[in-house]
């Protein structure tokens, strides 16, 4: 398992070690999870629906049990704890917040529940509130605020009670994009300022990759790949990986030649391109080739030195402002996409023409054929 | 981001604008109104129908109940001569009214032998006076024989004639509209010395309003707490499992009320199914059978049954709407499930608490056929003696009791507005 | 309830009024059946006119109600001798004359020949039927079995729950006949307020045994059920179980309450002479024995009981189970129509109240 590999330190803050998840003892949503987070993380969990991330979430606040498997938080097993005595903060999709209680009372829940004194508790609704810049709005009932401010509020009722650890379920989810983009500045900086351990849940690969430390992607139970997102991004470890993250192109072929990560790949239409050998073990296999669309080049002058390079016809550009797009047609198939940065000289593609094309074999990688 | 959202409530309490008018001059309210006129015009049409039907049917015999609780001309049409001369003395004495009084009364006495109203007259006084049909009757037949002065004779023929209380009741009579019904159903006895609380084993109706009201309560303290899981368990199940279990909850709809209550009549009687299997395990003596029909209990078991539903349905239509994530965002909070129940959900049901409770309550209050087969002895409810004079053909008594039941009702549905507003009430 | 039943009855008298010339309302139940065998149907075959049965809980109430909203669709109904007295003096029968009613078999004129009280202003009685009480003869046996109306309160004697109509009236006659009051004291006792408080004294005993019926069919359907030991009953329930069904029911006639069931006619029937036509029919000498030999209520006249009646099962002989045989009649009271018009709801709410203590 990848996730082995780029582990955290060896005192974990929160641990999954292998777990399983069935709900109709059938079939497995979560297939054999091992997931170690570090302190002060913030680890975001990303993948479709289905892929078994938020029944992840579940599992370690306490709402749905592991069928196999430990889940521990600070070294200590949790998996019989129930979830009102983890002492984990929440962010719901859709905010929880009760509607029967005003925002102030929403917050003073937690505390008093843990039989606060009313003067501690009216300090740290008070720094909560004024943490989310929602300090006016302690007497007003959550269905007077806006979708922003609920969120904000929600924030403010996880945090609290000081939780080592919050959770987040696809918070942002029902925001609009702008609001959502700021909102998740905030959470970082949030994230930053108080030194929280944060397990965030998305499907929105930007917000993944703008907000973690680490991202886990999910596909179909398991962990496809957990690293950084500049790792992510640029080193995807395999093809679904490729696909999911960022803008992606997929050239199919077979493993010509191996050497080491050094791979040569024959295209369908029998064109020659480097590549560097990710997840294939030997010459002969199938393979997708990834290509990032800002690492292809069509400019000799700009291609790394014995590059093989392979012909392309412009089907269409699309100008978009900063970057211009140029869809291409290689080795018998549409849809290629080649990205140029609108800078002034930048030449100027037409449709009809032909062109060759190129790449640092660093930037194309050889993946599984999915 | 709180900001612009408080600014933009500040500009909603920005002075009013200047009155609008449309392009060619008219003030935009009335344009607007004339606009609207014509589909205000189709719905109104629309429930025409309804409230047509609702007039017919439903407010105007509550009125004509209502007006039969206090009006009864059985009485003053039937004596003319007394009417006059009860209105032209008003504060006679009753207990000696004079010679004029009683040559009235046998004035009248011989109108209803001619026009057969002594059963009718007799019947009203006999409403607050037992025992007078018979005394207006042997009393119509001998005016024809009697001479003045009609007072000793009249008096010679029955001594009642002269109680009192005969002629409190005859001069309150001769009014069309008396509250005397709502005395009688306040438990007040009419006395020689006038309206006067009756005995104590002599009162029923006031005990049995206390009664059904308590009944009620408990029935629809029972109702909550057995509905309340159901519901739970309704909302929270996947909806294949979840419209199995709603139709074994509507089965009791399906079925007639009389079968029901029959059924339960089967079951829990002395010689009955549960009796039976409890003696046949030796769990109760076979001399010693549970007395479990024909009595409270029978009552309290039968009409929880019955109204189980309206329960249900009103609790299990507001807790749809509970998402889970309430719950488990309070868990995740640190509070017990306990406290989790207690302080988030219950609190989120309780328009459904209310309104399922107001309607089996009401619906409690009111119920008749159940507590008349099963009730036994002190399983009667109030609308049994509201049945009871309408099969007596006192419908004066019955429509003023059920006159009060209506007020009573009225003012819970007032005391629910003022504590949970009507506008949240969720009935299904 | 009652709701959907008045208009069940309404839609049925509906129905049944748009094809029939004369329709009678009744009980329901075999008493019901009896009629219409005994009445109904010989007086189709004999006149010709459509006459149509139709069942009510007590037919007194709808025809209070038709006659005072002057929608009256039944032309004849059976009702209790106390509500034809009353309804007569209210205005809602039509008075009917005892000389249109034809002479006894026996030539005797009809005013001779029917009983004493049978025949009144606006009422002629259809039959005499009676309140006694039952027993489970499997449960009481020979010298063991009760024979006065004591006994129904002998709780040592004879164990067991006791089945009482739900109501003031025949239950408080009961009470003071079984504590000694001769029946004929009965109601000068019981218009006392001291004879009131003896009778709910007497019923007092046996309060806490008493399992309480409301309709004709529950005394023996609870005298079946094993739910009680005796019960109070109309005596041609009673009949009906141990004759047609062989049920092993037993009749104390001591103490019992007998009172005439009367045809009036509704003021403003819509088929007036047929009714008229009917009533007479139904109580000539013929009519009241054909009754009589469908159910256990005895004929109001003479000249009904010459002749031996024989049950329509064609063996058994009515006479000892009828409440006007002269062995019944030995210790039994006739119900007192003017003492329940001035004190039925006044008894009966002290009864509710006496119930709910």
């Amino acid at each position: 398992m990848t996730a082995a590999a780029t582990a955290a330190n060896d005192a974990a803050f929160v641990e999954f070690d292998h777990v399983q998840k069935s709900y109709d003892g059938v079939s497995l949503v979560v297939k054999d999870l091992n997931l170690k987070i570090g302190k002060g993380e913030f680890l975001t969990m990303l993948g479709p629906s289905g892929s078994g991330k938020t029944t992840c979430l579940m599992m370690l606040a306490g709402f749905e049990t592991a069928t196999h498997g430990e889940i521990r938080l600070d070294g200590r097993n949790i998996n019989d704890v129930p979830p009102h005595k983890r002492g984990i903060g929440m962010v719901f999709q859709n905010y929880a917040l009760f509607p029967h209680m005003s925002v102030g009372e929403n917050l003073a829940f937690p505390l008093e529940v843990r039989g606060m004194g009313k003067d501690e508790r009216e300090a740290k609704i008070k720094r909560a509130l004024d943490m989310v810049q929602m300090g006016q709005f302690a007497n007003r009932r959550p269905a007077q605020l806006s979708g922003g401010q609920q969120q904000r509020i929600a924030l403010a009722r996880a945090l609290v009670f000081d939780p080592k650890l919050v959770l987040m379920d696809e918070p942002l989810g029902a925001l609009d994009k702008q609001l959502r983009e700021h909102m998740q500045f905030e959470i970082k900086h949030l994230h930053e300022s108080l030194g929280i351990t944060v397990v965030y849940v998305t499907h929105d690969q930007g917000e993944a990759l703008t907000m973690s430390d680490r991202i886990a992607v999910f596909n179909d139970g398991r962990i496809q790949q957990l690293a950084s997102p500049a790792d992510l991004y640029e080193r995807p470890e395999n093809s679904f990986v490729a696909q999911f993250i960022g803008e992606n192109n997929k050239l199919p072929g077979t493993i010509e030649k191996l050497e080491g990560d050094k791979a040569l790949v024959r295209l369908a239409t029998g064109e020659m391109i480097d590549a560097t050998a990710v997840n294939i073990r030997e010459k002969g296999q199938q393979t997708l080739v990834s290509i990032r669309p800002e690492r292809v080049e069509f400019k000799p002058s700009m291609m790394p030195p014995g590059a093989h390079t392979i012909d392309a016809e412009v089907t269409e550009v699309i100008y978009m402002g900063d970057i211009l797009r140029a869809v291409l047609r290689v080795a018998g198939s549409n849809g290629f996409v080649m990205k140029m940065r609108n800078t002034l000289g930048q030449t100027r593609l037409s449709p009809g023409q032909t062109i060759k094309i190129g790449w640092d074999p660093l930037d194309a990688r050889a993946l599984d054929p999915m | 981001m709180a900001e612009p959202l408080a600014a933009a409530g500040n500009a909603g309490a920005a002075p009013a604008p200047e009155l609008l008018t449309t392009a060619d001059g008219r003030p935009l309210r009335a344009a607007l109104a004339k606009a609207q006129t014509r589909a205000r015009r189709r719905a109104f049409l629309l429930v025409v129908p309804l409230l047509v039907f609702v007039l017919l049917t439903f407010l105007v015999p509550i009125g004509y109940m209502l007006q039969r609780s206090f009006q009864h001309d059985g009485f003053s049409s039937a004596a003319p001569a007394l009417d006059a001369w009860f209105a032209a003395n008003p504060k006679f004495d009753p207990a000696n009214p004079p010679e004029e009084a009683y040559a009235a009364l046998v004035d009248d006495l011989k109108r209803m032998q001619g026009d057969r109203t002594t059963g009718i007259a007799g019947t009203r006084i006999n409403y607050t006076v037992p025992g007078t049909v018979s005394l207006f009757k042997s009393g119509a037949r001998d005016a024809e024989t009697l001479t003045p002065p009609f007072k000793q004779g009249l008096v010679a023929t029955n001594p009642r004639w002269a109680e009192p209380k005969i002629w409190l009741a005859m001069a309150a009579a001769s009014h069309n509209t008396t509250p005397e019904f709502y005395y009688v159903a306040a438990d007040y006895k009419l006395t020689d010395n006038g309206w006067e609380r009756g005995a104590p084993n002599e009162r029923i109706y006031l005990y049995l309003f206390a009664k059904t009201f308590l009944v009620s309560g408990i029935i629809t303290f029972i109702c909550l707490i057995l509905a309340f899981p159901v519901a739970h368990l309704l909302a929270t199940l996947p909806m294949s499992r979840a419209s199995l279990l709603m139709i074994l909850v509507l089965l009791p709809f399906w079925t007639s009320l009389l079968v029901r209550t029959s059924a339960w009549i089967a079951l829990l009687q002395e010689q009955g199914v549960v009796n039976n299997m409890l003696v046949k395990i030796g769990l109760v003596a076979d001399g010693n059978r549970l007395a479990m029909m024909y009595n409270m209990t029978g009552t309290i078991v039968a009409m929880t049954h019955v109204l189980l539903p309206f329960m249900i349905l009103p609790l299990y239509s507001v807790m749809r709407t509970i998402p889970v994530s309430y719950t488990r965002a309070a868990r995740s909070l640190g509070a017990t499930s306990w406290t989790t129940f207690r302080r988030v959900y219950l609190p989120q049901t309780l328009p459904g608490i209310a309104a399922g409770s107001l309607l089996v309550f009401i619906l409690a209050v009111g119920y008749y056929i159940t507590p008349a087969l099963v009730g036994g002895a002190d399983g009667q409810l109030i609308s049994n003696l509201i049945s009871f004079h309408m099969a007596k053909s006192n419908w004066s008594l019955a429509a003023a009791l059920a006159g009060m039941l209506l007020v009573a009702i009225l003012v819970l549905y007032w005391i629910y507005d003022k504590l949970i507003g009507i506008d949240r009430l969720k009935l299904g | 309830m009652k709701k959907v039943l008045t208009i069940t009855t309404a839609l049925t008298l509906l129905a049944s009024a748009a094809h029939a010339d004369l329709t009678v309302m009744s009980w329901g139940g075999a008493y019901g059946e009896a009629q219409t065998n005994a009445f109904v149907k010989p007086f189709m075959e004999k006149t010709g006119v459509k006459t149509v049965m139709v069942d009510s809980d007590n037919p007194a109430t709808p025809i209070k109600a038709m006659v005072e909203s002057g929608n009256v669709t039944v032309d004849v109904a059976s009702v209790e001798y106390a509500d034809a007295i009353r309804l007569c003096d209210e205005g809602i029968l039509e008075p009917i004359d005892p000389a249109s009613l034809p002479a006894g078999s026996d030539g005797t004129a009809a005013k001779d020949d029917f009983l004493k009280g049978a025949v009144t202003e606006c009422g002629v009685s259809t039959d005499i039927w009676a309140n006694v009480f039952a027993y489970d003869t499997t449960k009481f046996k020979g010298d063991n079995a009760p024979k006065t109306v004591a006994d129904f309160f002998d709780l040592k004697k004879f164990p067991g729950k006791r089945g009482l109509k739900k109501g003031a009236k025949a239950v408080l006659e009961l009470a003071l006949m079984a504590d000694g009051v001769p029946a004929k004291d009965v109601y000068t006792t019981l218009s006392t307020p001291e004879g009131v408080d003896r009778a709910f004294k007497k019923l007092d005993t046996i309060k806490k045994d008493v399992v309480w019926w409301e309709a004709g069919a529950q005394a023996p359907q609870l005298l079946a059920d094993g739910e009680v030991s005796m019960t109070t009953a109309y005596n041609g329930r009673i009949f009906a179980a141990a004759i047609n069904e062989g049920k092993p029911f037993a009749i104390v006639w001591d103490g019992q309450i007998y009172e005439n069931e009367m045809f009036v006619i509704p003021k403003g029937a819509p088929n007036m002479k047929e009714a008229k036509d009917f009533v007479a029919f139904a109580t000539s000498t013929d009519g009241l024995r054909a009754s009589a030999q469908q159910i256990s209520y005895g004929p109001a006249r003479k000249s009904a009981m010459l002749k031996p009646l024989i049950f329509k099962d064609g063996k058994t002989e009515m006479g000892p189970h009828l409440p006007t045989s002269p062995d019944n009649m030995k210790n039994a009271l006739e119900t007192s129509s003017t003492f329940w018009v001035d004190h039925d709801a006044e008894l009966n709410e002290r009864f509710q109240a006496w119930l709910s203590q």
